[in-house]
């Protein structure tokens, strides 16, 4: 049995923070959906409260180590040998503390917007909340692929229920996107299972090496999920209609975590596992990164629509993270992994702030706009602080991963480096053209009266605001949580990589 | 903490406090936040570069402050490198942002963004300081990409009017293609040398002569490819062929902002940055070459331009364009100390034309078009002189600033007894006839003839447009007036401190600078400096009668010569169409791809052909199955079905 590593709380912190939300959801049960107010602040409560519970992740987590720190681990199903196992590491902890920072956000940007069924919709929030730390902490395979699914639902309903005029197409669309390429990874985690003689430890099977063929079609099979939820060319078609028929914090969830699980699968499972896969796919991906990139980017010149655009600017910026994590190399890596941060700020920021303006104007069309810099001049602020951070100007956020990533691009393939760059230059030309035609010019349509950002929209998007500096002036420490994480997984890939080289001597 | 960080961060300071008070509290008092930030850091550089200049013995201070960005082998802090060149862009930066800032005191009274406008002067400030002062490349690239953000700001100050707004992303994203190479370029440094900070990759390029790199498919030498890579990002910035194109519509920026960002510091960005990188370009023959005949093609290239147009800020811009060229002339020939000398008396007398055409535009009541002016000596004579002063010093007249460095890149590219250096040296020759045209045609247009405007008809325009009439034809207020005397004696006087030894000077200049960036090969004696030195004083005397006579004495030649010349003056006019270029080769195909080809057709048709196809596949098996079923969780069942089945196949088979 592989040493599961330390917990220096004493306390089992990662279940708390789990199932702190789903206990809020269940207490939502019981208040009576008159009172809305009370509804709210309820959940409120509880997602800062689950914050604040996440925070000694960030404060007493030893940067030292690559092994899983506050880990818990009891027997769950023995029968089957599946555990209730949770910890986290380098690679994973960001996103917990990530993932309890922007439920908060979306609760505050939900706050008057949300008013049919709220009761439901919180208890949707908190659930999907839930889960999505349930699959940054799982530690078992088994718990790993049940929070995976039970995400799903909650985000179908939001989707489909609180969204615009389109949710069910969208919501629909969404579900069998990511059912199809979930059956596949199960099908892989079964694989795995039985391969290992019934272990569901995700640290045990970790261990085991695998043959090359069955490295391939496993790596397949998982990239099958994987893929879709980044989600990569070709499989990003879902993306654009969950986006924009989604509320706003809905987007806000899809855009700052539930899209990064993708990439953190391939981090956890594809890379680690299957390296030799890993490795010769490489070509693969780094080209697959690079198509998104430059084709979620140009996409973006021929939307009209304000979501869609974002929400396309978005697959082109997990092409830049692909582009990282398949570099394989310590720049490209921890670019890519904090680049997954990073986008979730920039984009959940954005998203959250187109939230706050269609709540006024119920429209998401762009040329609806303009000239909201005079109107809505804080509004105008924030959006642009945000749009720089998303064309990665230096001091920003965005800047870090974006150069760290095509920095590793480069080195691992000249080609792909170069073209990934020309992304840069497509993400500044239709982002400051979004912003020209919402903020600057005369007044559009639904331009005239509107009110700029209150109190509470502030308060939502200011800490995001702090973040993009703080990553942006000082990103080592946020680098430092990875650093020696990165460099084990490194060191897995560069053995696969001496295998591979050995056997072409031969 | 050491003095020298006051340089950068009291205008950083000034920009916070504008900006977060500026809308709702300060208002109309910003100024008295950015002026004194400004001053005393511009006190501290002269200081600090005075105390350099006397020294014998200069003592250089290169500090890290923080390491910015740390991942695996690469490093990079932020850190603070003053040495010669810094110290002179110190001045240059500083000075010049002092007396801009004062006149948009004048300037921008009663603008609604009288806070907002010095909020992003302050700020710009701070970036083009923290560029200049960087000690490593990677925040070079961060003051780079600040000052072309705030230029965008500045810009498009006038959001309201799409032109303006129009200008500003024109001028970040024809940037950002020049930054693309840059940002290769530095990557290119690191991946080769394991650094990017300036005094170790100095010192160990040299390892990597020789060296050669594939590029798509070429052998190219490893130390070529950085520094064009590195000299793309200079193309960009200061506008040279063939990204000038931002530079003249930049002008649609309020006027102080083109004299600070568009003529004197910004645009300078690339002059410097080559002049940095002097020990990696001296590295490569080609490098150079490239460099050179860049400067020299925008250099005609612009000042031909400038001869025909009408506008008199885009003439200035043109003029600006031209300028850079010929620093660039003198960086590729290697006479970067020559270059940089030429950027610090360019800074003087290119702002005073600018804020000399605020002044004028002030008293014509935004009015741009020189034909539309006309015998403004007698109501502005302050403007007037100091304009006077400013088109002598650019036109070469002997012994005002803009002759004497001019003269020294001229003479230093013909006595580098190279081929590149002998054909520069013709095209900057001709370009100093056309630079003397240009700028006295602006001259006695604005200045000299008859007023051809209405005075009555401009009135009702102001009142129309809310603006105060007594501001037409009357000088401009003392806070834009004592910039323009400034700035006049600097025209003036800027160039003594690089007086040649021809001279009788000791070129004090060109020995401060050595230490940083060396000095060029000559290969010709005084003899010759003579010579050019008369030829240039000729060609400056040729350039004012030639555009009196067709401007004063015989107005109608002007219109004989471009109907005679109607080709050559239809593609001056338009500017050899290079807008257009760009448009049909870049914007309409990357339009017609995203629209018609991928929304269309790729993503439309093809993609959500295929993806929705599986699907409904699926679908269509589980009602074949199931005659009944159209229900979601069905769907879910049956594919959760036929996954076991699979699995258990799979299982078997690797049992």
């Amino acid at each position: 049995m592989t040493e599961l590593g330390t917990n220096v709380l004493g306390y089992p912190i990662l279940s708390l923070v789990i199932f702190l939300p789903v206990a809020g959801a269940v207490m939502l049960l019981f208040i009576n959906r008159s009172n809305a107010f009370l509804i709210k602040l309820m959940a409120l409560i509880v997602s800062i409260a689950t914050f604040i519970i996440s925070l000694p992740l960030f404060f007493r987590f030893n940067m030292n180590t690559y092994g899983m720190q506050f880990v818990e681990s009891r027997a769950w199903i023995p029968a089957w040998n599946v555990n209730y196992a949770l910890g986290v590491d380098g690679i994973s902890v960001l996103f917990v503390l990530l993932s309890t920072l922007i439920t908060i956000l979306c609760v505050l940007i939900s706050w008057e917007a949300i008013t049919n069924k709220l009761k439901e919709f919180y208890i949707a929030i908190l659930l999907v909340e839930a889960a999505m730390i349930g699959v940054f902490c799982s530690m078992d395979f088994f718990l790993f692929y049940i929070f995976w699914e039970a995400m799903l639902i909650p985000m179908f309903l939001i989707i489909g229920v609180w969204g615009g005029p389109n949710r069910v197409y969208a919501a629909i669309k969404f579900f069998l996107f990511t059912l199809v390429g979930s059956l596949l990874m199960l099908v892989g985690i079964v694989v795995l299972y039985t391969y290992s003689g019934g272990s569901f430890s995700i640290l045990e099977l970790d261990a085991l090496t695998y043959p090359y063929n069955m490295q391939m079609i496993l790596f397949w099979a998982f990239f099958a999920s994987f893929s879709v939820k980044v989600p990569m060319f070709p499989v990003h078609t879902w993306l654009p209609d969950a986006h924009s028929e989604a509320p706003a914090a809905g987007s806000v969830l899809l855009a700052a975590i539930l899209i990064k699980m993708g990439a953190y699968g391939f981090l956890r499972f594809s890379i680690p596992l299957f390296p030799d896969a890993a490795v010769a796919m490489t070509p693969v991906m780094l080209t697959l990164s690079v198509i998104a990139i430059i084709y979620g980017g140009i996409v973006c010149f021929a939307q009209t629509d304000l979501k869609r655009l974002i929400a396309y600017s978005s697959v082109s910026h997990m092409g830049f993270v692909t582009l990282g994590i398949f570099a394989l190399n310590t720049q490209g890596l921890e670019g890519g992994i904090l680049q997954m941060v990073n986008h979730g700020i920039i984009t959940g920021a954005l998203f959250l702030a187109v939230g706050a303006i269609y709540e006024r104007t119920h429209s998401r069309e762009i040329s609806d706009y303009g000239g909201l810099a005079t109107v809505t001049p804080v509004f105008a602020a924030f959006f642009m602080i945000f749009t720089l951070a998303s064309i990665g100007l230096p001091s920003m956020n965005g800047f870090v991963g974006e150069f760290l990533i095509i920095l590793g691009g480069f080195a691992a393939s000249k080609i792909m480096g170069v073209l990934a760059a020309t992304g840069v230059i497509i993400g500044a030309a239709y982002m400051l053209w979004l912003y020209q035609r919402i903020f600057f010019m005369d007044e559009g349509p639904k331009a005239a009266g509107l009110t700029d950002l209150n109190g509470r929209e502030i308060a939502a998007l200011l800490p995001l605001l702090v973040l993009v500096f703080w990553i942006g002036l000082y990103p080592n420490a946020f680098l430092g949580f990875m650093r020696v994480s990165v460099q084990h997984l490194i060191e897995q890939v560069d053995l696969a990589k001496a295998t591979a080289l050995a056997a072409s001597m031969k | 903490m050491s003095a020298y960080l006051l340089i950068p961060f009291l205008p950083l300071f000034a920009f916070f406090v504008n900006i977060l008070f500026g809308r709702n509290f300060i208002k109309g008092q910003a100024h008295w936040i950015a002026v004194p930030a400004v001053t005393v850091s511009c006190l501290v550089s002269w200081v600090i570069a005075l105390k350099m200049f006397m020294s014998h013995d200069p003592q250089i201070i290169n500090e890290d402050l923080y390491t910015w960005i740390s991942s695996g082998g690469f490093r990079a802090s932020v850190g603070f490198l003053i040495d010669q060149l810094t110290a002179v862009m110190l001045i240059v930066v500083t000075t010049v942002s002092m007396l801009v800032h004062i006149y948009s005191i004048g300037y921008m009274h009663g603008e609604k963004g009288y806070y907002r406008f010095f909020s992003f002067l302050s700020l710009f400030t701070f970036s083009m300081l923290m560029l200049v002062m960087a000690n490593n490349i990677l925040q070079l690239y961060f003051g780079w990409e600040a000052v072309g953000l705030c230029s965008y700001f500045l810009i498009g100050y006038y959001y309201e009017k799409k032109s303006a707004s129009d200008a500003g992303k024109k001028a970040f994203i024809v940037n950002r293609f020049g930054d693309f190479g840059f940002g290769l370029g530095i990557i290119m440094i690191f991946l080769t040398l394991g650094t990017v900070h300036y005094a170790e990759v100095f010192g160990s390029i040299g390892t990597l002569t020789g060296q050669g790199i594939v590029v798509l498919g070429f052998q190219m030498d490893v130390i070529t490819l950085i520094a064009l890579l590195l000299f793309c990002g200079a193309v960009g910035k200061s506008a040279q062929l063939p990204l000038h194109v931002w530079l003249p519509d930049a002008m649609e920026g309020p006027t102080p902002v083109s004299a600070l960002i568009h003529a004197a510091t910004m645009v300078t960005a690339g002059v410097f940055m080559v002049a940095r990188f002097s020990p990696i370009f001296n590295l490569s023959p080609v490098a150079m070459a490239v460099v050179a005949v860049t400067g020299a093609f925008t250099a005609i290239f612009a000042g031909s331009i400038a001869l025909v147009q009408r506008d008199i800020k885009r003439i200035i811009a043109y003029s600006t364009c031209s300028q850079l060229g010929y620093m660039f002339l003198a960086c590729g020939v290697g006479a970067y100390g020559a270059g940089i000398f030429h950027l610090y008396t360019h800074a003087f007398f290119k702002a005073l034309l600018f804020l000399g055409a605020g002044s004028v535009m002030h008293a014509m009541g935004g009015e741009l078009d020189i034909f539309k002016m006309g015998g403004l000596k007698k109501k502005l004579p302050y403007t007037y002189w100091t304009f006077l002063i400013a088109t002598l010093s650019i036109s070469g007249f002997p012994l005002l600033a803009g002759f004497i460095s001019k003269d020294e890149i001229l003479f230093l590219a013909f006595a580098s007894g190279t081929t590149v250096g002998k054909f520069v040296w013709v095209v900057g020759v001709i370009t100093a006839v056309l630079t003397a045209f240009y700028s006295f045609r602006v001259f006695y247009l604005t200045f000299h003839g008859e007023f051809r405007s209405d005075i009555e008809e401009m009135k009702k325009h102001a009142v129309e447009h809310g603006h105060d009439p007594h501001h037409l034809l009357h000088e401009a207020p003392w806070t834009m007036r004592i910039p323009l005397l400034l700035l006049a004696f600097g025209a003036v006087t800027a160039g003594w401190i690089g007086i040649p030894a021809a001279l009788g000077g000791h070129n004090k200049f060109a020995h401060f600078m050595e230490p940083v960036v060396g000095h060029p090969e000559v290969h010709a004696g005084h003899a010759t400096e003579y010579i050019l030195m008369a030829l240039a004083i000729a060609i400056f005397i040729g350039g004012l009668l030639f555009a009196r006579h067709m401007y004063i004495t015989n107005r109608d030649l002007a219109d004989k010569m471009a109907k005679k010349f109607s080709f050559a003056h239809y593609l001056l006019w338009n500017k050899y169409f290079i807008d257009e270029l760009y448009h049909f080769t870049i914007i309409r195909p990357t339009m017609w791809v995203s629209k018609s080809f991928i929304v269309g057709f790729s993503d439309g048709k093809i993609i959500e052909g295929i993806v929705n196809g599986v699907p409904r596949a699926i679908g269509q098996i589980s009602g074949f199955i199931r005659h009944v079923q159209n229900g979601l969780v069905h769907r879910y069942a049956t594919v959760m079905g036929f996954a076991f089945l699979a699995i258990v196949a799979i299982a078997f088979i690797w049992r």
